[in-house]
């Protein structure tokens, strides 16, 4: 019947129409994914260190909630008419899963937050800023402070090799107290060791108030208080080199397992909010401001919100050494801005970053809006925080922990899966005792073997 | 989404999702005189649509496909990898536990819903001419309209350890069950589950009260005089005229199970642990976080030939016994 005959030719054609596009699917399936990239080649050319007067459009690359990068933007352009911003903000995860693709597009960002800078070394995404490190005397600014910025040729180890990066300030990490609820359970100055830090933890359970407010919902907050005491438990070097990538370096040592034995004792006490794995990082901040918890282990990026949110009720201190003496450990981190390696206006990027570090007026900004340490040449003073407040604190213990050369990073930045895919996870079993501390050290580990053998 | 029930003209009644090839051509009488253009002017209307379709589904199919078969950080240079992502995605213990999470979901976003459908449509059913009726329609549909994230953040308060949930619990004297739904490792995915079950609820009920309106008042009428009750009827007469719709219901449910993504991401972001983790999560997790876009690629062929292996006989099921 026609009708049969008629549907055979509809089949025919459908077929006519499938074939085509299978060839395509195929055309596209025949070279290796990622072949047509061309890997930008490193460029010897010599780099300038004059903006001149022509206009100049930044395409820079920032973090929402982070307001330091836009405000830093805008006096420059105040004070360099000729340049201008396009900023485009995302928060800081949608940078990390984003940064490889923008980075290798056609309109790559001249100045970008970055996370992780390993795997975009790697793939030769970012501008080597060697270069720039001799013209503008950047080894006038303590080593210390661009460290965790150099990557090795090929991307491993980080921490030694070219200079990749710039702070937009840099961080100190360590542990806000209620002052309130301190004088309530008869703390009358910050601990000196760890051993005082749990004496007040057991006199806050008992005096029923929280003992530390700290998240642990989608990513680890917890891990705060790990590394805190992992970097009291042993040499902080070992905890470098791991994040650094070096070969041989583990987990899986001494220090770590106390560390996680410890955290685990912790959580049995009722020293974590009991909801911790349903807490996000915003519920945390809201819970420690409405007076919920004595102590939170965060970053000086909160000083300012702290300040106008509890003022003259929040103090904070570097996390204390186990035995009372020798110097301070705490995570200390760059807000790591790069250069893209395919940006247009290279040149006048690190003219930026060298002005964000060494002109007073970008040097204030960083203090007062960032609430960071704003680096640069040791020789430069350190803008004053007003006096009684939580900034003027973190301030001071950034110095401190500077002059104590005590700054690790966070192991949370030793690989780019590490954090979601072992630290999160596994923090979130040890917390809720579905996993013990020999296990939890093991599985970060082997997760960090099986990364770095990709 | 309305099935084509009682469509008798075109032969054997069809979902609307199976092929429509059997049905006469509308070009037909013009083709003697228009010979092939007509025959090729057809083909010129889809033409857009089959562009995008292209573009946007089978590209993307097959360079998914390609990619699977490759280690590859989505920017460098791939590394040919054969089979080795799948044997990943076949051996590793937490991706096997991440898709069991998903077939546990199907619990709750497929037979809850349409359990719960079938009894709500059977109560709603007898209201839903007038103003009234059109009320309860709209308040079972409202969930649906509601963005998924607005739903997933919601619903993150309700279950939140101080949430509305909780503080029910403690006024009826239950306080001790009170807990951080979704932060407690025991806890956590049922309570996803029902976020999802309450989502996909109101649509089962719509489908199915709309089924059930096309049913016959006189099967009912003759089961009555036969001396069936409430129950005996809903098992003779409206389980068994329900069966498209039933299927379409479980169609969609399945798919939003096995491939459910935004209201995990909202409400757990998988946690706590591994806990409520789900196929969608972990490819976008693996592809964009871990830059893992083979593994990805493969997990996600993987999740496809999954939702496909589920959803086939639902539709071979749901169509053959009707006739």
């Amino acid at each position: 019947m026609e009708v049969s005959g008629l549907s055979r030719k509809h089949l025919r054609r459908g077929l006519a129409l499938v074939v085509p596009l299978l060839t395509a699917a195929a055309i596209t399936a025949c070279s290796a994914p990622g072949a047509d990239q061309a890997s930008p080649e490193a460029s010897a050319a010599p780099v300038s260190t004059e903006l001149g007067s022509g206009p100049i459009t930044l395409e820079m690359y920032a973090e929402s909630g982070f307001p330091l990068a836009k405000a830093l933007a805008d006096e420059f352009t105040k004070q360099y008419p000729n340049v201008r911003f396009n900023v485009r903000e995302d928060q800081f995860t949608v940078i990390v899963e984003n940064a490889p693709r923008v980075l290798a597009s056609d309109n790559a960002p001249d100045i970008i937050r970055l996370p992780t800078e390993v795997d975009l070394v790697k793939d030769g995404l970012l501008k080597n800023l060697d270069p720039y490190f001799t013209a503008y005397g950047w080894d006038r600014f303590p080593a210390s402070q661009l460290v965790q910025l150099r990557v090795a040729e090929g991307g491993r180890p980080r921490g030694t090799g070219s200079l990749y990066g710039m702070g937009l300030g840099y961080s100190v990490t360590g542990v806000f107290y209620n002052k309130a609820l301190a004088r309530q359970v008869g703390m009358t100055e910050p601990p000196s060791t760890i051993a005082e830090f749990e004496e007040l933890l057991a006199k806050a359970k008992t005096a029923g108030v929280q003992p530390i407010m700290q998240f642990n919902k989608n990513t680890a907050g917890v891990n705060f208080p790990h590394q805190a005491l992992q970097n009291q438990f042993g040499d902080p070097a070992q905890i470098a080199d791991w994040i650094f990538q070096k070969p041989g370096a583990t987990f899986d040592t001494p220090a770590a397992l106390k560390a996680t034995q410890t955290i685990q004792r912790w959580a049995q006490a009722g020293y974590f909010p009991k909801d911790a794995n349903a807490l996000d990082y915003t519920a945390m901040m809201g819970e420690f401001q409405k007076g919920h918890g004595l102590f939170m282990f965060n970053g000086d990026w909160e000083s300012g919100n702290l300040d106008r949110s509890m003022p003259g009720n929040v103090g904070f201190f570097l996390f204390p050494t186990e035995s009372g003496t020798g110097r301070h450990v705490a995570m200390s981190a760059p807000n790591t801005f790069g250069v893209g390696a395919k940006a247009k206006h290279p040149d006048a990027a690190a003219f930026f970053l060298n002005w964000v570090h060494t002109n007073p007026t970008a040097r204030e900004i960083s203090v007062t809006v960032g609430g960071s340490h704003p680096g640069g040449p040791s020789d430069l003073a350190v803008p004053a925080a007003p006096a009684g407040s939580v900034l003027a604190q973190t301030l001071k213990a950034s110095q401190q922990l500077g002059a104590e050369n005590g700054a690790v990073d966070f192991t949370a930045n030793a690989t780019g899966g590490i954090f979601a895919a072992a630290i999160t996870p596994e923090l979130q079993k040890l917390v809720a005792g579905q996993q013990t501390p020999q296990g939890y050290v093991q599985a970060v580990q082997a997760e960090y073997a099986k990364e770095l053998s990709r | 989404m309305t099935p084509a029930v009682g469509n008798a003209r075109t032969g054997p009644t069809t979902v609307p999702l199976a092929g429509r090839r059997n049905r006469p051509s509308p070009v037909r009488p013009h083709r003697r005189r228009w010979g092939r253009t007509a025959r090729w002017g057809g083909w010129l209307y889809v033409l857009p649509a089959l562009l995008m379709y292209a573009v946007f589904v089978l590209r993307p199919l097959a360079l998914t496909f390609q990619y699977s078969l490759y280690h590859w950080n989505g920017i460098g240079v791939a590394r040919w990898a054969g089979l080795d992502n799948y044997l990943t995605v076949f051996t590793d213990r937490d991706l096997l536990k991440i898709i069991s999470n998903a077939f546990v979901l199907i619990v709750f976003f497929s037979l809850i819903p349409v359990g719960l459908g079938l009894l709500v449509a059977s109560l709603v059913r007898r209201i839903t001419a007038g103003p009234f009726g059109t009320v309860v329609r709209t308040i079972l549909f409202l969930p649906q309209v509601i963005p998924l994230v607005a739903a997933g953040i919601a619903w993150s308060w309700l279950l939140s350890s101080n949430g509305l949930v909780n503080q029910v619990l403690r006024a009826v004297g239950l306080g001790g069950l009170a807990r951080a739904w979704l932060g407690d490792f025991d806890t956590a995915l049922p309570a996803v589950g029902v976020i999802g079950a309450w989502v996909l609820l109101g649509l089962c009920t719509i489908l199915l009260v709309t089924g059930m309106s096309k049913i016959d008042p006189a099967l009912y009428e003759a089961a009555r005089i036969d001396g069936a009750g409430p129950v005996r009827e809903f098992f003779a007469v409206t389980l068994p005229s329900l069966r498209h719709e039933i299927g379409v219901c479980l169609t969609v449910t399945v798919i939003a199970a096995l491939a459910s993504f935004d209201i995990v991401y909202i409400s757990t972001s998988g946690g706590p642990g591994l806990q409520t983790t789900v196929p969608g999560l972990e490819i976008y997790r693996l592809a964009f976080s871990q830059r893992q876009v083979g593994l990805a690629s493969a997990l996600a062929v993987v999740l496809m030939l999954l939702v496909l292996a589920c959803v086939l006989p639902i539709q071979r099921l749901t169509r053959e016994e009707k006739g």
